[in-house]
């Protein structure tokens, strides 16, 4: 019984020990106060001239910087502490205007050397750093009703084209459409014509008092697919919508079916985050109504600032706020604010045609909001909550035309300039395909998160500290060796983290915590039978290698529980409880590696190859 | 054999151990179905806004000047520290919710400057899914040990390890239900690792007494368990002893929001320590196991019966 390694395996070993070594190294580096500067538009791009007078500025007004990077379109400024980097938010947003987004962030400063073999250091989560989570609902029921509404329309021509008679297509409250007719014959020509047309839908037929229906139903793959593209829709608006908040590192992403998380780490003003993120704004551009016009063509609405003030208004939009290109906030000759607005080829052409035969026609801009209000209602005896959307409609300009508008014109009557350049920002980034609603919301200022830090770090430190006390005072070298291979274990975990860029929460630290815990478990374990070999009078070498042996097919199994309980936590939770599950199955797989493998190694090393009388455990 | 361990009889008291810990589960139980559990925020849903303030708050007149303003509703404690207060309303979403709250209650102080620390709103129904999430989770998680245990070792093994875990949950639970102590997600984790690692536990114990079962041939069942929670109780104690160790550490620095798990995860620990060496070996002679159970070569079965 020699107890030693072939060569190989200790090569093995200390090659994965050196990558996790180099990998792992990133996060002793602490991150830089930094400002984060960029363009809104292609016409509004950072280079180097902008940055040079940036540092001039920042040089003038006496605020020190560490340095100043310009990659990518996108200027970063550093600074030592936190002080300097909101005074230098404050004076570089005052400069620039609202062309620029200005963003507070924390850039990493890993050296190059690092970079380039793709090193990185773990990302915190938001309770360390601070920040605002959101977890929003798309409206389905919404998306799915607004899909059906174009129907109807669709449904409407297509009979018409084929001169085939109805009384009335109605979008009906259970979901269904309706297309009545008098005649069932021509509505069983009717339902062949559907069913070639429209795939997508359920066609089925009734006789209610006298009148010849036919039902419509969407197919459950066509009401998926409108729901999933609802919400892909929404995502693209809301990412354009965080990028243009200025957030560093942001997070939007689909969860679950009908959900999508936000996630805006180190964000000062959530207020106005939460504001934007959530706006389901939109324009309608409309003329306003003749008035010897029909009762039916017209609708009048309220002025949104001007309380008392109405307008009737033709039912035929123009174009809609999809239709603009482009949007920036500005004030007029009289230092109002307004909006300039560029709208895309399509809207450009409508819009022209459109005034061309309407000069001096007055034309509204109408504000449209999609709200809901929660009501309880009893069903069946339960409370239950429900929502109720309604959408707010008001006019926020009416003016004269005169003379053709093109692709490019400007809009005035805004309340303020925060209204102004939030409704350039709602336009620019694209209106939400439906209603979205707050599920959840948390936000930790970043005065907590630097302190869950410093709390997080001291108790590793000191139950790391506990651990090692203990183990070297019961099991002298060998509990040396198990503390080797312990702070190697953390060494490989946090690497392991960073390759997988996953990100460190307070959970998360718990869970390191824990794995320092038990992973001195499978070390204990071996001793323990090592002991009991050596006690049952086996001689010290092959009580080593018995004592690993033995232990080794418990190690794993009590592991691998430990890990179908971990991976379920992975599955199913969300949040906190995920952060902790990573790190805990993380934890339990280099656990095994440098308690079983590295232990051995470290005692082949120390007492592989030679004749022993003795063992000190 | 020449082992010179000191076996301890613990299956002796083993009828005694039983009704401690069928004691234990009924009170749990009860406090249950009775007090249920103080469920937090990431559960019920709802607001909860924590504010920083610089000298000790009064929780009183915190109460009194939001109930003043309109807020219906509210719970106001404070947080770990006397100058962090924590204000749980039932209000439904507002943005600016946390805001209107620090700014009523800077206009009552005055003198000592507020800082929001946390504005956290969750939606009733996203409470409700992770309620139901959470169950599930720890349903499927002790099915698959099952499934897993029943591979690795045998039927009444895989029964017993879960029984043993369903008793701590059950008791850890009842725990927090008996103290109200605030159950939200952090604390399903703990108890999520809690089953991790009781279960830890007893896989060492049974795995001993499966080794023991094919090695002894002499003994008893009772003498079986006897021998192998003997030969495994310093490892027991160690592991316990360290992990609980680093627990404690959590719990007194790691600060409020984890407080709650690491307290979950030491009573767990603790439980769980007790549970693999009195219920899971006890329940394994309940469930009768026998040498049969783990010979696996059916030959000799007919070997035997040959004479």
């Amino acid at each position: 019984m020699l107890n030693r390694y072939p060569l190989w395996k200790n090569l093995l070993i200390i090659c994965v020990l050196l990558v996790a070594g180099l990998y792992a190294a990133p996060n002793l580096y602490p991150e830089d106060y930094a400002v984060q500067v960029s363009g809104t538009r292609e016409a509004y791009t950072v280079d180097s001239v902008l940055m040079n007078r940036l540092e001039q500025d920042l040089t003038q007004a006496g605020v020190a910087f560490k340095s100043a990077e310009l990659n990518e379109g996108t200027g970063q400024i550093r600074f030592a502490d936190s002080d300097a980097q909101l005074r230098a938010k404050d004076l570089i947003s005052k400069t620039l205007g609202t062309n620029y987004v200005v963003a507070l962030n924390l850039a990493a400063t890993t050296p190059d050397w690092l970079t380039s073999v793709g090193a990185g250091p773990m990302k915190l989560g938001l309770d360390l750093r601070g920040g605002v989570h959101f977890l929003l609902e798309v409206d389905m029921a919404q998306a799915v009703g607004q899909r059906l509404d174009v129907y109807v329309s669709d449904i409407k021509t297509k009979l018409r084209e084929e001169r085939l008679r109805y009384r009335e297509v109605e979008h009906l409250e259970d979901g269904r459409l309706s297309v009545r007719f008098a005649d069932a014959q021509v509505r069983d020509q009717a339902q062949e014509l559907l069913r070639t047309n429209f795939p997508e839908f359920l066609v089925d037929t009734a006789d209610e008092g006298g009148d010849n229906f036919l039902y419509i139903n969407l197919t459950e793959q066509t009401i998926r697919e409108i729901e999933d593209y609802a919400v892909k829709q929404n995502l693209t608006t809301l990412r354009n919508r965080v990028n243009e908040l200025g957030v560093a590192e942001p997070l939007v992403q689909r969860q679950g079916r009908n959900r999508i998380v936000v996630q805006l780490p180190g964000i000062q003003d959530a207020a106005a985050a939460k504001r934007i993120i959530g706006k389901t704004a939109n324009l309608e551009f409309r003329l306003e109504a003749k008035p010897d016009a029909s009762r039916v063509t017209t609708e009048t609405y309220d002025f949104r600032n001007e309380p008392g003030r109405k307008a009737t208004l033709e039912k035929d939009i123009i174009i809609t706020g999809s239709n603009v290109a482009n949007a920036q906030a500005s004030f007029d000759e009289n230092g109002q604010p307004q909006v300039n607005i560029t709208l895309d080829g399509k809207g450009g052409q409508m819009m022209s045609r459109v005034t061309r035969n309407a000069i001096q026609r007055r034309m509204a801009v109408l504000f449209v909001e999609h709200k809901s209000r929660i009501v309880q209602q009893s069903v069946d005896g339960e409370n239950v909550e429900k929502r109720i959307p309604y959408t707010e409609k008001g006019i926020i300009s009416l003016a004269t035309i005169q003379s053709t508008l093109g692709n490019s014109f400007r809009i005035t009557g805004l309340d303020s300039s925060q209204e102004s350049s939030e409704l350039a920002l709602l336009l620019r980034a694209g209106a939400l395909a439906a209603p979205i609603y707050f599920v959840e919301e948390r936000t930790v200022g970043p005065s907590m998160g630097a302190e869950n830090i410093a709390m997080g770090v001291t108790s590793v430190q000191i139950g790391f500290a506990l651990v090692l006390a203990f183990m070297l005072l019961y099991y002298r070298v060998f509990g040396l060796l198990a503390n080797i291979a312990l702070t190697l274990n953390l060494v490989l975990l946090v690497s392991v983290m960073s390759i997988l860029s996953a990100t460190l929460t307070l959970p998360g630290i718990a869970g390191i915590v824990l794995t320092v815990g038990m992973a001195v478990d499978a070390n204990v374990l071996i001793f323990e039978r090592i002991k009991e070999e050596l006690k049952n009078g086996l001689p010290p070498q092959s009580a080593i290698h018995a004592g690993f042996g033995r232990a080794y097919a418990t190690i794993l199994d009590a592991n691998i529980t430990t890990l179908l309980a971990a991976v379920i936590l992975f599955a199913m939770g969300t949040g906190p409880v995920k952060g902790f599950a990573v790190t805990l199955s993380v934890g339990i797989l280099t656990s095994m590696f440098t308690a079983i493998l590295v232990t051995r190694g470290l005692v082949n090393l120390v007492y592989g190859g030679r004749k022993l009388n003795k063992l000190a455990l | 054999m020449a082992n010179t361990q000191k076996i301890y009889n613990f299956m002796g008291p083993r009828k005694l151990m039983a009704a401690f810990s069928l004691t234990l589960l009924l009170i749990s139980v009860v406090s249950l179905a009775i007090n249920g559990l103080k469920f937090g925020l990431d559960f019920t849903g709802g607001s909860l806004v924590e504010i920083g303030y610089e000298q000790p708050a009064d929780l009183g007149s915190i109460r009194a000047s939001l109930e003043s303003a309109g807020y219906e509703d509210v719970t106001v404690q404070t947080f770990g520290a006397a100058t962090d207060v924590l204000i749980r309303l039932g209000e439904t979403h507002d943005p600016q919710l946390g805001d209107n709250i620090l700014q009523r209650l800077q206009a009552a102080e005055g003198e000592q400057t507020l800082t929001l620390r946390r504005n956290e709103f969750v939606g009733s129904q996203v409470g409700e899914e992770l309620r139901e999430q959470g169950g599930l989770g720890m349903l499927l998680a002790l099915a698959m040990i099952m499934i897993y245990l029943a591979f690795r070792f045998q039927i009444k093994f895989s029964l017993g390890a879960v029984l043993a875990l369903v008793h701590d949950v059950v008791i850890v639970l009842g725990l927090f239900s008996l103290l109200q102590m605030e159950f939200d997600l952090t604390v399903l984790a703990a108890i999520l690792a809690v089953i991790g690692y009781s279960l830890n536990d007893t896989i060492v114990v049974y795995d001993r007494i499966r080794e023991n079962f094919r090695i002894m041939r002499k003994g008893d069942a009772i003498e079986i368990m006897n021998s192998s929670l003997s030969q495994t109780l310093s490892r027991t104690l160690m592991t316990s002893f360290t992990t609980i160790l680093v627990l404690i550490a959590l719990a007194i620095f790691g600060g409020s929001t984890i407080h709650g798990f690491a307290i979950a995860l030491l009573a767990g620990i603790g439980i769980g320590t007790y549970s693999s060496i009195y219920v899971a070996a006890n329940l394994l002679l309940l469930l009768k196991v026998s040498r049969d159970d783990l010979i696996p070569p059916p030959k000799e079965d007919v070997v035997d019966e040959m004479p």
